[in-house]
């Protein structure tokens, strides 16, 4: 029996998802407007932002639930049309930030339905499989009422895996649940990476994305930024090496100013003793830092690369967008 | 987003949902009562009605105790499925079951057919099946008259053609309701409400007041049905997925 993830074959070279100025109103207000990107097959893309920021909307536009206003995509290979509204949803599965399970049938009930709406071959085979992706192969006769909500997630993404969809969007897929129940979410979404299957994740969660995701991208209404991770810190943040010595140096411009791969520098802001150098290469500058400190007869108590997380790349975003609105 | 290609409806989903709203009713108490009790309450009262007739019953009285009793069991399939039915959409989407469903390939048309299914084929067993023993009872343990009056086919042709007809005028009605409302109290008792019209012309017919022929019988029942196929193409076409999601129309 193949896994999960493995039985269905993906054109290699064209976008799993490709979006082109899509734009969504209800009315007057405005969900998303003019989002551009491309999801390639095989990469799990994040999909960030605020609340109202657009995701959700975005997802269910993706997902043939609502129509765009504007703008055009391919899902899975088809043009966004609502002539292929039924042919995308085949291809693609969704999960919702709420699993929405019948609670009064049982795991495997909800999954005997799902499968019959997709019309899928081999039934109990690929019910079987999709619970023992999720580990919740001895929980198939239990009513989903009587799950934690953490296993009922679990069941919406086995549910997801059901028909081997080439798109799998999960939008928020580890909200309310406690840190163990959220990592196992996180080590599924890691081994469904590890076979190939394409996720478009949407998540509150910085460090989940920034963990889980190839690539992300932060939404507020448009699309603010998109690349890797590491590219959005290189992108909004300058690379940075933190010094700290035991007593303020006599002349820190005389030590510091002239060091090569040193860009700039400046006193920290926390303490004294405490320096911060723009660099261009951390590892580089580290080490000439080092000598001239020492060379310099200071004691040198630490000097580390400063670290941008996700968090921070998103919380500049964010804050120039809120700073931009109130102006 | 819906499709305007040639619509080919899959027999395997709709059973699929036919199955899993028959398993859903089965666990549901309230769903489970109103199948239950509602019928034995109007098999019960016409039959009380029918056994209080003395055995020299003039006609007009006779006539209109049998026409009563009938309409009594024709609220079998005119009520009991608009419970059912006005439950169908707005349950699922308070519950929050119809995103994940409407985002498989499952086509409205599909979706709407296997919930009125689900909601007829139980409630044309249980009509039918207390139609029969209202029949039994009578036939054994009443007076000869009303015997031969409740089982004259004037009687019995419009009980068994009209059924399961007014069944799915409620059905759609009450399935037309439940996907424009958004509370399941309000769409039962709307669909309550709108599955009595219909009753009116059968209960003419039950009073005597229209002449109950076979004729008219088949007449009204080729209506009820047209309307009733006529109600599924109206609701499909009514229900927007846009709507039901986002809570506003596209």
């Amino acid at each position: 029996m193949s896994e999960i993830g493995t039985s269905t074959p993906v054109p290699s070279s064209a976008p799993a998802v490709e979006v082109d100025g899509l734009t969504k109103r209800f009315g007057a207000r405005t969900a998303f407007e003019d989002v551009s990107f491309a999801v390639q097959y095989g990469e799990v893309f994040g999909f960030l932002g605020p609340n109202g920021a657009g995701k959700t909307t975005t997802v269910r536009t993706l997902g043939t639930l609502l129509e765009p206003t504007s703008g055009r995509a391919t899902v899975a290979g088809l043009e966004l049309r609502p002539d292929n509204g039924v042919e995308i949803r085949r291809r693609i599965a969704v999960m919702p930030e709420a699993p929405g399970l019948y609670l009064r049938l049982s795991v495997a009930e909800n999954l005997e339905f799902f499968a019959g709406l997709y019309e899928l071959d081999d039934r109990r085979a690929r019910i079987e499989r999709a619970l023992r992706a999720v580990n919740l192969t001895d929980r198939a006769d239990e009513l989903c009422r009587t799950l934690s909500k953490g296993l009922r997630q679990r069941v919406g993404l086995a549910r997801a895996l059901l028909s081997d969809p080439r798109v799998l969007f999960l939008d928020e897929p580890t909200s309310g649940l406690d840190p163990v129940a959220a990592r196992e979410v996180h080590d599924l979404i890691e081994t469904l990476r590890s076979r190939g299957v394409t996720i478009f994740l949407t998540t509150h969660r910085l460090a989940e994305a920034e963990r889980l995701c190839d690539r992300v991208a932060i939404m507020n209404t448009t699309l603010r930024l998109i690349g890797s991770p590491a590219e959005l810190r290189d992108r909004l943040f300058s690379k940075s090496v933190e010094l700290r010595v035991r007593e303020p140096l006599p002349d820190p411009e005389r030590v510091l100013g002239a060091l090569p791969g040193v860009e700039s520098w400046s006193a920290g802001p926390d303490a004294a003793g405490t320096y911060l150098l723009a660099v261009a290469d951390p590892d580089q500058a580290a080490s000439a830092v080092a000598r001239a400190v020492v060379d310099a007869g200071a004691d040198l108590l630490a000097l580390t690369p400063s670290r941008h997380s996700l968090e921070d790349v998103y919380l500049q975003l964010i804050d120039t967008d809120v700073e931009a609105s109130s102006r | 987003m819906t499709s305007t290609t040639p619509m080919r409806l899959s027999h395997t989903r709709i059973r699929a949902i036919v199955r899993k709203e028959l398993r859903d009713y089965r666990r549901n108490r309230f769903v489970t009562s109103s199948m239950g009790v509602m019928p034995l309450l109007f098999v019960v009262l016409p039959i009380i009605d029918i056994f209080k007739l003395g055995s020299g019953a003039s006609g007009p009285k006779l006539d209109n105790v049998i026409g009563l009793a009938l309409l009594y069991l024709l609220l079998i399939p005119a009520l009991v499925p608009a419970v059912v039915a006005a439950y169908s959409v707005v349950g699922e989407r308070e519950q929050g079951t119809l995103e994940p469903v409407l985002t498989t390939p499952v086509r409205r048309e599909e979706f709407l057919l296997g919930k009125a299914l689900a909601a007829f084929l139980p409630t044309l067993a249980i009509a039918y099946l207390m139609f029969g023993i209202f029949l039994a009872v009578v036939g054994l343990f009443a007076h000869q008259e009303v015997v031969t009056d409740v089982f004259k086919t004037s009687r019995i042709l419009p009980q068994v053609l009209f059924t399961p007809l007014l069944a799915g005028w409620s059905i759609w009605a009450g399935i037309a309701i439940s996907s424009r409302v958004s509370d399941v109290r309000v769409a039962q008792q709307l669909g309550t409400l709108v599955s009595l019209p219909p009753l009116a012309v059968t209960s003419l017919m039950g009073f005597g007041v229209i002449r109950p022929t076979v004729g008219l019988g088949l007449v009204l029942g080729a209506a009820l049905l047209v309307i009733d196929i006529g109600a599924w193409r109206v609701v499909s076409m009514l229900f927007d997925r846009e709507r039901m999601i986002s809570g506003i129309k596209a």
